[in-house]
C-alpha cells in the first residue's frame, strides 16, 4: 500500500529468506542495549539503513520517524522547539535509535509521573513476518479504530514485527524545574513519595540512593508552571528538611541515573548482576540478602535496582520475593562470567493468573510472524 | 448505511427457538431466576445500545451477579458455540453491545461493587459495571478522583470504558482509559480467568493490557478493573474566548499548543451550536461568534494564574473578538454547561440527531468543519459541530427526523462522508466511541486488507472460535468486498487508487 522504497525492500527481501530457511532474525538497530533481554546469535538486521523524521509538526505533539533514526537526533529536533519525549527512554549509548528505545520500551526518571513508552505511541509502521508492510494506530492522541496494534510494539524486543517507522506523542518542555534533596530512611522516603503523589503536588521525579540498612538520601525533581514550583518548594523542603540542588548539577543528576551513570550502576563485578525490580506502589522496603550494599529506587519505589550474585539460585529468590509482591523481576545486565543464556525475564507462568496468557501470546506472535522470523526468544 | 440484510440472512424462527429452549436450560441451573430473561418482553430493554436505529433481539440476556457465574456462563457458551455480546450500561454510540440473533447478552451490569480503595497507593479496584462517576464520587473525600470523564460518565460503566478506551474533556492532560487503568482481569471465551497489566509500573511479556484496551468487548469479559486515582486539583478556571472566524479559532488552538501549554480542557463549538444551546441553558454565549473556544486550566492556584495568564495572551494574538475568564465556580460550571448540554440541545431542536466521532490532526479543523458545511448543502441536513479541539477529536450532530426513513439514509450518508474525510485529512474515523456495528463500512476505506487480516489474528489469539461479539469492529474480507461494489453502483468511488475495491 505504501510505495515502494529500495531500503523497506531490502528489509522485506531479508524476511522473506529467513521465513524461507526458517532462520530468524535480530533486529538491531544502534547495538547500544545488545546486552538487555535474551541472547541469541541469530542473524542481524540492522536498522539504521531506514534513518530520517518525517514528520514533525510542535503544534500536533507528535513526531513521526523511521526507526534507525539516531534517538539523539530525535530528541535535537524536539528540544529546537523546546519539547521533549517526556518519558526519557535511556540511551545507554552514543547511537542508540528510535527504533530501538521502542524495541526496549525503557523509560526514564519522569515515567513515574507522566505514563511509560507505550502511553505515548500513536501509530507504527511495520514489516510483519510475511513482509507485509501494515499500518496501525495514526498521529491523533485519540483513535479507537481496530486493535491497538501499535501499543504492542514497545518493550516487545523486535519479537513481533520489524518496526519501519513510528509517530510518538510528544510534550512541552515543563516551564520551570527544581531538585531537592535531603537524608531520609527508605521506610520514611517511600511513605512520603507516595503522600505526596496523592497530593496536587509538581512532583515529577524521586530517586532515593542508600544502602541496606536503609540510609540513604532522596533526590526529588519537581516540574511545571514556575509558580506551583516557587510554591512547592519551601512547602515540601521543610517536610523533609531538604535543601535546592543547583540546576546544572541536578540536570547532571538526572541524566546520569537515566543512562545508568551513577557509581550505583556501574561496576557490575563479574560474578554479579544488575537486576530489576518493577514493584506496585504498595511494596515497602525489601530486604535481599548477600545483595550489595547499594540500592537505587525510582519511581516512588516502584523501580528498584540492586547489585547481587548472578547465579540461578539469587534470581529465583529475587524473583519470587517480586512476584510474591505483585511485581516481577529481570535480569538487566550481567556480570563478564555470568552464564549469558540464563533466562533474564519473570516468565508469564511464574505470575498468578497469566499462565494461559502463555498461549495467547503464542499465537498473537504467530498471527503476525507464521514463519517465527522474530522468535528470537529476546523476550520470553 | 449498513445493508443489515447482507450480512444477516433473515432469521429462522424455529432454529431460533430451539436454540433459545437449549441455552436458557443450560444456563438456568447456574444463575438465579431473575438474571436469566429469555421472555421478549423482558429482553427488548436489551435490543439496542445507545445507537438506538440498530436493533436486533438476543436469544437471551444473562445477568450474572459473580464472577464465578461469568466463567461459567462463558463455559457452557463455549461448548455449545453460542456467540456472546457483553454488555455494559449500554449507553454506547456504535452498536457495539447489539445483540446477535443467535446469541446471549452478558449483562455485566450486577457487578457493580468497589471492591477496595488504597488512598496511599492511589488506586480502586472496581467491578466492570461500576458506573464512572461513582469511582469519582467514592473517593472524592479522600482529595482524589478517577481522571477519564466521558459525556455519559454519570451512566456508563468503567468495564464499557475500557473496551472502548474512552476518553473525555480532559483526556488531553489526563489521557484516556489506556493511561488511568493499571489491571484488568478478565475471562476468556473458554472460561479461563486472566489478568491484563499489573500494579507494578510493567509486566512480563508483550503488553496485552495496551490491546485489550478498546478491544470493544471482543478479546475477553472484564471482571475487574485496578483503575489509577488521581490527586483532584485545588482550582480550576476557564476561559471563554469567541472568534468571528472558524479558521482563527482553529488556528488558536494550535497556538496554544505551540506555545508550550497543555490546557486541561480545549473545547469548541460553533455557532449553530451556541445558537442551540444557548437558548437551552442561558450560559451567556456569544451568538454572533463564529466558534467559541473554552480553555481551561487547573492545578494550583498559583498554577492556575500563571496558565490562564499566558493562555489569554495567545489568544489575544490569534484574534479571539472577545474573552471571559471564569470568575468563580459557579460560573466556571455555567461557562461549561453549554458544551455538556449540547446533545439534548440538539435533541430540542430537531426529532433526532447522528452523533459522528472522527478525529483529525489539530490543523485541519478548519478545513473539515468547512467541508462539513458543504456537505450540509448537499444532503439537505443540518449538523452541529462541538469537539475536543485540543486533541482534534469532532463530535459533529447530524440533525434528521428519524420518522422519515429517506431522511435517515441521508444522515448515514452524510456521516459516512464526513469519516472518509476524516481518514483523507490524516485522521481516524472514531476517536472514543468506538467502530461497533455502524462504523464496521469505514474500516474497510481506512485499513487495507493485510491490516484487517492482522486484526482477526488478534482475535483469534484471544478467540479462536470467533464468539466474542465476532460482528463487531473488524469487517470481513467479503464484507469490504461487498461495500466497494456498493458504493461504486452509487456513483462514488472513494479512493479509486485503492485496489481492493
Amino acid at each position: 500500500m505504501n510505495a515502494t522504497n529500495p531500503i523497506i525492500e531490502t528489509f522485506r527481501e531479508q524476511i522473506l529468506h529467513a521465513a524461507k530457511n526458517k532462520t530468524p532474525l535480530s533486529i538491531e538497530g544502534g547495538a547500544t542495549k545488545s546486552w538487555y533481554g535474551n541472547a541469541n546469535t541469530y542473524t542481524k538486521l540492522d536498522t539504521r539503513t531506514y534513518s530520517g523524521i518525517l514528520e514533525y509538526q510542535p503544534e500536533e505533539l507528535v513526531i513521526t520517524a523511521c526507526a534507525g533514526t539516531p534517538l539523539k537526533e530525535i530528541e535535537a529536533a524536539l528540544k529546537e522547539k523546546n519539547q521533549v519525549l517526556a518519558f526519557e527512554p535511556p540511551h545507554f549509548g552514543e547511537h542508540a535509535t528510535f527504533g530501538g528505545a521502542i524495541a526496549a520500551g525503557l523509560a526514564g526518571p519522569g515515567r513515574i509521573s507522566v505514563g511509560n513508552f507505550r502511553d505515548f505511541v500513536l501509530g507504527t509502521r511495520i514489516l510483519d513476518g510475511k513482509g507485509q508492510d501494515l499500518s496501525f494506530g495514526g498521529q491523533v492522541m485519540k483513535n479507537v479504530a481496530g486493535y491497538d496494534v501499535s501499543r504492542l510494539m514497545p518493550g516487545s524486543m523486535g519479537t513481533l514485527a520489524l518496526l519501519l517507522e513510528a509517530s510518538v506523542k510528544v510534550l512541552p518542555r515543563p516551564a520551570a524545574t527544581a531538585t531537592l534533596r535531603c537524608h531520609i530512611s527508605q521506610e520514611k522516603a517511600l511513605r512520603t513519595l507516595n503522600e505526596w503523589a496523592g497530593q496536587p503536588l509538581p512532583l515529577s521525579a524521586s530517586c532515593w540512593i542508600g544502602n541496606g540498612a536503609g540510609e540513604g538520601q532522596l533526590i526529588i525533581r519537581l516540574a511545571g508552571a514556575a509558580a506551583a514550583i516557587k510554591a512547592a518548594i519551601p512547602l515540601m523542603s521543610s517536610l523533609v528538611n531538604a535543601s535546592e540542588v543547583d540546576p546544572q548539577s541536578a540536570e547532571v543528576f538526572w541524566n546520569d541515573l537515566r543512562e545508568h551513570k551513577l557509581p550505583s550502576f556501574e561496576n557490575i563485578a563479574a560474578d554479579q548482576t544488575l537486576y530489576r525490580l518493577a514493584l506496585p506502589a504498595a511494596c515497602g522496603p525489601l530486604i535481599i540478602s548477600g545483595a550489595s550494599n547499594e540500592i537505587v529506587l525510582e519511581w516512588h519505589g516502584q523501580q528498584r535496582w540492586i547489585k547481587a550474585a548472578g547465579d540461578e539460585a539469587t534470581f529465583t529468590l529475587i524473583k519470587q520475593l517480586a512476584t510474591s509482591h505483585g511485581g516481577h523481576a529481570t535480569r538487566f545486565k550481567q556480570g563478564m562470567n555470568v552464564n549469558p543464556a540464563f533466562q533474564r525475564f519473570t516468565v508469564l507462568s511464574e505470575q498468578a493468573h497469566s499462565k494461559a496468557l502463555e498461549l495467547v501470546q503464542e499465537r498473537l506472535r504467530s498471527a503476525f510472524d507464521p514463519a517465527g522470523v522474530f522468535v528470537t526468544n529476546r523476550l520470553p | 448505511m449498513i445493508p443489515m440484510n447482507m450480512v444477516t440472512p433473515p432469521p429462522d424462527l424455529a432454529l431460533i427457538s430451539a436454540l433459545q429452549s437449549k441455552l436458557v436450560a443450560a444456563l438456568r441451573p447456574i444463575l438465579p431466576e431473575h438474571a436469566l430473561l429469555w421472555e421478549p418482553e423482558d429482553t427488548i430493554p436489551y435490543e439496542c445500545d445507545g445507537l438506538a436505529a440498530y436493533k436486533r433481539m438476543p436469544l437471551a440476556v444473562a445477568l450474572p451477579e459473580t464472577e464465578e457465574q461469568v466463567a461459567q456462563i462463558l463455559k457452557i457458551c463455549f461448548e455449545m458455540q453460542i456467540p456472546i455480546v457483553p454488555r455494559g450500561s449500554g449507553t454506547g454510540l456504535s452498536g457495539g453491545a447489539m445483540p446477535i440473533s443467535q446469541g446471549l447478552v452478558l449483562s455485566l451490569a450486577k457487578l457493580k461493587k468497589i471492591l477496595s480503595i488504597d488512598p496511599f497507593t492511589r488506586t480502586a479496584v472496581v467491578q466492570p459495571g461500576v458506573r464512572n462517576l461513582a469511582i469519582s464520587e467514592a473517593v472524592a473525600h479522600l482529595g482524589l478522583y478517577y481522571a477519564p470523564d466521558p459525556s455519559s460518565q454519570i451512566a456508563c460503566s468503567i468495564g464499557g470504558n475500557v473496551n472502548e478506551n474512552s476518553g473525555g474533556v480532559h483526556c488531553l492532560k489526563y489521557g484516556l482509559t489506556l493511561h488511568n487503568v493499571l489491571r484488568v482481569r478478565g475471562i476468556l471465551m473458554n472460561g479461563e480467568i486472566v489478568e491484563f497489566g499489573s500494579l507494578a509500573p510493567d509486566a512480563p511479556g508483550l503488553d496485552l493490557l495496551a490491546i485489550v484496551m478498546g478491544s470493544e468487548g471482543m478479546l475477553a469479559v472484564v471482571t475487574e478493573v485496578t483503575v489509577k486515582l488521581v490527586a483532584k486539583p485545588r482550582l480550576a478556571r476557564v476561559i471563554m474566548a469567541s472568534f468571528d472566524d472558524i479558521e482563527k479559532g482553529g488556528n488558536a488552538v494550535a497556538a496554544i499548543i505551540a506555545a508550550g501549554i497543555i490546557p486541561a480542557g480545549l473545547e469548541m463549538m460553533d455557532q449553530a451550536t451556541t445558537r442551540a444551546v444557548e437558548e437551552f441553558v442561558n450560559a451567556g454565549y456569544d451568538l454572533e461568534a463564529a466558534a467559541i473556544l473554552l480553555c481551561e486550566s487547573d492545578g494550583t492556584p498559583e498554577e492556575v494564574a500563571e496558565e490562564i495568564e499566558r493562555m489569554t495572551k495567545v489568544l489575544e494574538q490569534s484574534g479571539a473578538s472577545g474573552i471571559r475568564i471564569s470568575r468563580d465556580e459557579t460560573e466556571r460550571l455555567k461557562f461549561w454547561s453549554g458544551r455538556k448540554n449540547a446533545f439534548p440541545a440538539a435533541g430540542r431542536i430537531a426529532a433526532d440527531y447522528y452523533c459522528m466521532d472522527g478525529t483529525i490532526p489539530r490543523r485541519h479543523i478548519a478545513t473539515l468543519l468547512k467541508r462539513i458545511q458543504g456537505m450540509e448543502k448537499k444532503y439537505g441536513l443540518g449538523c452541529l459541530n462541538v469537539f475536543h479541539a485540543g486533541d482534534g477529536n469532532m463530535h459533529p450532530l447530524i440533525l434528521f427526523n428519524g420518522a422519515d426513513a429517506e431522511e435517515w439514509h441521508r444522515a448515514e450518508e452524510f456521516g459516512t462522508d464526513i469519516l472518509e474525510a476524516c481518514v483523507e485529512l490524516g485522521g481516524t474515523i472514531t476517536g472514543e466511541h468506538g467502530v461497533g456495528l455502524e462504523k464496521i463500512n469505514s474500516m474497510c476505506v481506512q485499513f487495507g486488507e493485510g491490516e484487517r487480516e492482522s486484526f482477526w489474528g488478534v482475535k483469534s489469539a484471544f478467540d479462536p472460535e470467533k464468539l466474542l461479539n465476532p460482528d463487531k469492529a473488524i469487517p470481513t474480507l467479503s464484507r469490504c468486498a461487498e461495500y466497494g461494489r456498493m458504493r461504486i453502483s452509487g456513483g462514488k468511488l472513494p479512493h479509486p487508487e485503492l485496489e481492493r475495491f
